[in-house]
């Protein structure tokens, strides 16, 4: 068996570039987690149902396990790492899954936390059948999803009340 | 440690108080969960060689030949074991963790299969690689050549016996065990009505979300080995590989880190993966890491439900149970490793909060050539309820009764207490209920699901052409049991205090709780209170963590350790301030007296004085020299007795169980022409006794009841006969999304606290699934009209069974 | 489950991709959403020697609406899921489309997925093949030295998992036309949880007369046969008002024209219930919105 062509990339995680000498196959969730030593971004099937894995890729949430690294390079990627501000202050997301006790084992968390980030972002007034649809594809085993709905209703009130004291 | 009296007066101050304890409070894990920056065990060294399995793909099988020369080119391989490569400390056959007497044929599996498989998914080689990839790589060129062997599978088939699941268990026949209490054949004999039932349950698993994985470094120069492992019982795990590595316990660390989800499933131990990657580690003089892929999860890890129950009952007119006789069929798999734990619960747990002084069960515990068989959250109890609360049904359906009305006749009272079932626990020990009012929680979930005008809403939804059923499931749950678990409490000098139990977390929020009885026994700010749980260098003396035991246990022993460090902290500030102790106490961390408002010593300079060395460190050291301690010459600094330090052990070992108990009720609507099933209304009822943190309590329960949920309408697994598991994935084992779960949970708490232990707490972890099946699948029952006598059930299933029916 | 190695090639044009597919013939696999793709190779189901990237060829991320010609859309090989199922352009001209990709997977797997791969991997489970079949619409395919060619539903899908394409064909687009005149669709689906494959998928297409009656009424199905079935179901509901047609006997006439295959989840005559009762529920609902006020003459 020959070995395999690695191929150089740069990934950009969270606004700050890293390189990175892979093989295609490694998957983009492998890289994050043992190339870039981010380990938030978490995998629990690798065939793409659980949602664990879930990154934004451009701010769209996308299955880290389906994508090669090599496909991400010259992409915009955010991971759970990413998602608190610049001095480490929560996000309106982040804060509202404390406030809810919308995470246990906190295993699930990563990934439902970059989809609803991106989701608020495209709907700040969700209602609760949007609320369904949009974490719908992310499995969690120990929270039976009720705090997590209302975690999402918590973070659009965060972000609503933290808007209104912007424009004051 | 301390006697009763001074823990239960300890737990009086808890409950006047209840600054922490009792409150809603956040939890303090949280802040790195939600930023990434927890530590699950794969997190853990990404230099590590990673290690893969060549696994069984056979359920019954020889094991030929192994030829591994095709995977020894594949770039990135460190080495392959087969069974032969293994010393014989290694190698040897897995212990049988939990003996019992009635367990007359059990069987271990060998860290690596040796001559035979017993089922798809066990280990017969491994590999370890530069990382997962290679070793994948290198898996898939190994070659095994296997005689396959007729396969058994499903509990009848093997207690049919045509083929034997393990060659010298001809009858499949691992253990059998009978339980009585009274002469239940004779009771039903004069009975005025008699029912000869049958209920099955399928088999189902944990599927946590984070899998298996072991990480193991060896430290030559020291002669030590760390092994961090994402398991329920760091300590035993400890333990069983010191013995196998024939190392010292001292020499031997085994830390929980972060666990994703346990359920159950991460309680069997020593694992192969666990003494072969340790094992490993130490050989090659690297750090080796296994973490278990999806499909390996589920062909490898363990399984639990599934077993067939045949019941016998004699009651009167008005539903009484006068004599229950059960027999039952338990399907361990391929090992009992685990011993017969979990057939044990169900056995014993069956009666409920009901009066059954005529009562026998025996049960049967089969081999079948599946994956080996350890508690899933509920442990046996979801089956024993199932068999108990459709029984009722069928006594009610039988008479023309109200369901609740039935079981109302038969519920044992407050005035019973404590009721004494005549059977022995899990625990070895007299199950005796000690606290709950049964009569008060049927009134209360009649409440809450609206029982009683359900019949009117029944007949509407009809006359809209809507198919609308109503279920109820009640349970008791003994929890808590011991042998004991162990706490730790230190206030340092800097302020901070530092709790730890020897247990481990998967995600129940045990930082959060056991800070909050620290922080109250001790009188300090919650935010000073850091805990460690589940690392055997904190605390190397525990249990772990299963059948809802954690509060009770690990609660309590850090309710005395904090208790103790307490009482010698204000020893040593009465001693410093020249007053008596019992005029003193600390509130926000600062020993204070109630007739002297001019006192006031930091807990800081109380653990500063605690240890009396010479030199003057930092400020606390400095502050500390301000208050001489009296002393005499002849006096040493540190008394006969006395130790250094403000920190001490507690250690809490429960006589018996403390009895929750709870009830579920569920409205369902299923569609008339698709049969499929809708939960309209779900409410649970339930008793804990006193709450450490309601708000981590509402969340065990909505993650039970989505499992509860899942488990009557969705999850099996899906052998077939060849015992080749069909859906080891998660497209196929159909774990719930958010759209598969009741849109909300009613919820309604009695607390009757339990006498048996000082902080009066009951265990709360597997509360929310016991009762899901029963109550949901009398719902959908009830709405369609045909009996229903397997769980979980389908749509398709619904489908069927209207086919037959209207033949 | 890692995936086994690769060679890999991520080409901008689609001119290199198509000389690039043709050199490698056998050995070329085409990577597009990878939804379906990866997990087979993470599960190491299936090899593939040399994987061929299209996501950095731009010019095949389209999606058009198509004027004359039967109308409806022109949806090009990076067309995601996510978008197609948004666009304005679907839900004019083609909404059956974005009403069967309602049902399909979950958002962060139809951000990546494409409409295109879907077909070209032929999964007879599979929402997309079926509405291409329904609409009779084709697959416009590429090959270098060649000139495109349309391959009609009918001949696209050979089996379960079985296409025409062969070695050195790329999927470029694909053609759902729009239903002429008065008409309506619906899709409708039953899946044992939101977003799970269908245990039977339906969509339907109504066009009525200028008396508001049915003068074609057409379905076709997912998971009951192993490739697209599209019914004609016209006679058992046609010459009636939409409101009392007799989409029972439609539903009758499905229940026994499709061949579903028993599996973990249902058996075969559930899912031939299912045709029969969603065959009911979907021409009824698309039957309404083709008599719903300002659906006269406009394709839809």
């Amino acid at each position: 068996m020959t070995a395999e062509q690695l191929h150089e990339i740069t990934l950009e995680v969270n606004g700050v570039p890293h390189r990175a000498v892979v093989p295609p196959r490694r998957l983009l969730s492998d890289a994050l987690r043992h190339d870039l030593g981010l380990r938030g971004t978490h995998v629990g099937c690798e065939h793409g149902v659980c949602g664990t894995c879930t990154v934004l890729l451009d701010g769209e949430p996308v299955r880290s396990c389906l994508m090669l690294a090599v496909q991400a390079a010259g992409r915009h990627i955010t991971t759970v790492e990413g998602l608190s501000g610049p001095t480490g202050e929560l996000s309106a997301v982040q804060q509202a899954f404390i406030e809810c006790h919308a995470l246990q084992c906190g295993f699930c968390t990563p990934g439902f936390l970059t989809t609803i980030t991106a989701f608020l972002e495209d709907h700040p007034e969700p209602d609760d059948a949007e609320i369904a649809e949009a974490i719908g594809g992310n499995l969690c085993r120990c929270t039976g999803y009720q705090n997590i709905k209302a975690a999402v209703r918590r973070a659009a009130e965060i972000r609503r009340d933290q808007a209104a004291e912007v424009t004051r | 440690m301390t006697t009763l009296e001074e823990a239960a007066s300890a737990g009086t101050r808890l409950r006047g108080e209840q600054r922490q304890v009792g409150a809603r409070v956040l939890r303090l894990e949280d802040r790195r969960l939600v930023t990434g920056q927890g530590l699950f065990t794969d997190d853990i060294d990404a230099g590590a060689y990673g290690a893969a399995f060549v696994r069984s793909p056979y359920a019954h099988a020889r094991v030929v030949s192994i030829d591994v020369t095709a995977a020894l080119d594949v770039p990135g391989l460190v080495a392959i074991y087969t069974h032969e490569d293994l010393p014989e400390r290694i190698g040897t056959i897995l212990p049988l963790l939990i003996p019992h007497p009635s367990l007359f044929a059990p069987r271990t599996g060998y860290p690596l299969a040796r001559d035979v498989v017993h089922h798809v998914g066990e280990a017969v080689v491994m590999i370890v690689a530069a990382d997962r990839y290679a070793a994948e790589d290198a898996a898939e060129l190994v070659s095994v050549e296997y005689e396959p062997l007729p396969a058994v599978v499903g509990a009848e088939n093997a207690a049919a016996a045509v083929h034997a699941a393990h060659e010298d268990v001809p009858d499949n026949v691992a253990a059998r065990m009978v339980q009585e209490a009274g002469d239940a054949a004779a009771a039903i004999e004069v009975a005025p009505h008699k029912l000869d039932l049958r209920w099955d349950i399928t088999r189902s698993c944990s599927s946590p979300l984070e899998g298996r994985a072991v990480y193991a470094r060896w430290d030559a120069a020291d002669g030590s080995m760390r092994v961090y492992s994402s398991t329920q019982l760091p300590t035993s795990v400890r333990a069983a590989l010191a013995t196998r590595l024939d190392l010292p316990l001292s020499k031997v660390e085994v830390i929980a880190p972060d666990v994703g989800g346990g359920f159950g499933t991460k309680l069997n131990h020593p694992k192969p993966e666990e003494i072969l990657v340790a094992w490993a580690a130490r050989l090659l003089g690297h750090p080796v890491k296994w973490t278990e892929d999806r499909r390996e999860h589920f062909i490898s890890s363990s399984h639990e439900r599934e077993q067939v129950h045949f019941v016998r009952v004699g009651f009167d007119d008005d539903g009484r149970i006068l004599g229950l006789s059960v027999r039952f069929l338990h399907d361990t798999g391929a090992y009992t490793p685990y011993g017969i734990i979990v057939p044990i619960i169900t056995a014993t747990q069956l009666p409920g909060p009901y009066k059954l002084p005529d009562y026998r069960v025996e049960f049967t515990v089969l081999y079948t050539n599946t994956v080996i068989v350890t508690p899933y959250r509920g442990a046996g109890r979801p089956q024993g309820v199932w068999c108990m609360e459709r029984t009722m049904d069928r006594i009610a359906q039988y008479l023309g009764k109200d369901r609740a009305k039935v079981r109302q006749v038969n519920l044992v009272r407050p005035q019973d207490m404590p009721w004494d079932t005549g059977l022995i626990f899990q625990d070895g020990r007299p199950a005796v209920y000690d606290s709950g009012d049964f009569p008060a929680s049927l009134r209360l979930i009649k409440k809450l699901i609206g029982w009683d005008g359900f019949r009117a809403m029944k007949a509407q939804a009809a006359k809209e052409g809507r198919k609308l059923g109503i279920g109820i499931g009640c349970y008791v749950e003994g929890t808590g049991l011991g042998p004991y678990e162990g706490g730790y409490v230190q206030v340092e000098p800097s302020g901070r205090v530092l709790v730890a139990t020897g247990l481990s977390t998967q995600g129940q929020g045990h930082e959060t709780i056991l800070a909050q009885i620290a922080a109250d026994e001790l009188g300090v700010p919650i935010d000073r209170v850091t805990v460690t749980t589940g690392d055997s260098r904190r605390l190397g003396y525990a249990v772990g963590t299963f059948a809802s035991r954690t509060a009770v246990t690990a609660g309590n022993a850090v309710a005395l350790a904090a208790g103790k460090v307490r009482a010698k902290a204000l020893a040593i500030a009465g001693k410093a301030l020249g007053l008596d102790p019992s005029e003193l106490d600390i509130c926000g961390g600062v020993v204070v007296c109630a007739d002297r408002p001019d006192v006031a010593m930091d807990l800081r300079v109380v653990a500063t004085l605690s240890n009396p060395l010479r030199y003057a460190f930092d400020e606390q050291a400095q502050a500390a020299t301000q208050f001489t301690m009296p002393s005499s010459a002849d006096a040493p600094p540190l008394e006969a007795g006395e130790e250094p330090g403000l920190e001490a052990y507690g250690f809490y070992s429960p006589v018996g169980s403390v009895w929750a108990n709870g009830m579920h009720a569920v409205i369902v609507e299923t569609d008339p022409r698709t049969a499929e099933v809708k939960v309209l209304k779900y409410a649970v009822m339930h008793d804990c006794g006193n709450m450490i943190n309601p708000m981590v309590v509402e969340g065990q329960i909505h993650g039970g009841v989505a499992q509860g949920v899942a488990g009557a309408l969705y999850e099996r697994m899906a052998y077939d006969e060849d015992g080749q598991l069909q859906n080891a994935s998660f497209m196929d084992f159909l774990m719930p999304f958010v759209t598969e779960v009741p849109e909300h949970i009613d919820m309604g708490h009695l607390q009757t606290p339990s006498p048996l232990n000082p902080l009066g707490v009951k265990g709360v972890g597997e509360a929310g699934v016991i009762p899901a099946a029963a109550a949901i699948i009398a719902a959908v029952e009830d709405a369609e009209g045909i009996d229903i006598s397997r769980v979980p059930i389908s749509p398709d299933d619904i489908f069927r069974l209207r086919r037959e029916a209207s033949r | 489950m890692k995936p086994g190695p690769f060679d890999y090639s991520a080409p901008t044009t689609l001119g290199d991709t198509l000389t690039l597919l043709a050199d490698l013939g056998p050995d070329g696999k085409v990577l597009a959403g990878g939804q379906s793709l990866i997990p087979i190779l993470n599960m190491r189901l299936a090899r593939f020697p040399h994987l061929v990237d299209i996501n950095r060829v731009t010019e095949l991320d389209t999606l058009e609406p198509v004027a004359g010609d039967g109308g409806g859309v022109r949806v090009g090989a990076l067309a995601r899921h996510a978008r197609v199922e948004r666009s304005a352009v679907t839900v004019q001209a083609c909404p059956v489309l974005a009403q069967a990709l309602r049902f399909v997977a979950h958002p962060a797997v139809k951000n990546r997925g494409t409409v295109c791969g879907a077909l070209a991997h032929a999964d007879p489970a599979s929402e997309l093949p079926a509405m291409l079949a329904l609409l009779g619409g084709w697959v416009e395919v590429a090959h270098a030295g060649q000139a495109t060619r349309h391959v009609p539903a009918g001949s696209f899908f050979l089996g379960p998992l079985e296409s025409a394409l062969g070695p050195g064909d790329l999927v470029v687009s694909a053609r759902f036309p729009g239903v002429a005149g008065r008409s309506g669709t619906a899709f409708l689906e039953v899946a044992r949880r939101r977003g799970d494959y269908a245990l039977c998928g339906v969509g339907a297409a109504v066009t009525l007369d200028d008396d508001l009656r049915i003068v074609s009424a057409r379905a076709a199905y997912v998971s009951v046969s192993p490739t697209p079935l599209v019914l004609d179901l016209t006679d058992a509901a046609a010459g009636r008002p939409a409101a009392t047609a007799d989409y029972a006997a439609a539903g009758r006439l499905a229940r026994s024209a499709v061949s579903p295959e028993a599996d973990i989840h249902a058996g075969e005559e559930y899912r031939r219930e299912l045709a029969m009762v969603l065959t009911e529920r979907a021409l009824e609902s698309a039957a309404r919105r083709a008599g719903a006020p300002g659906r006269g003459g406009v394709t839809s």
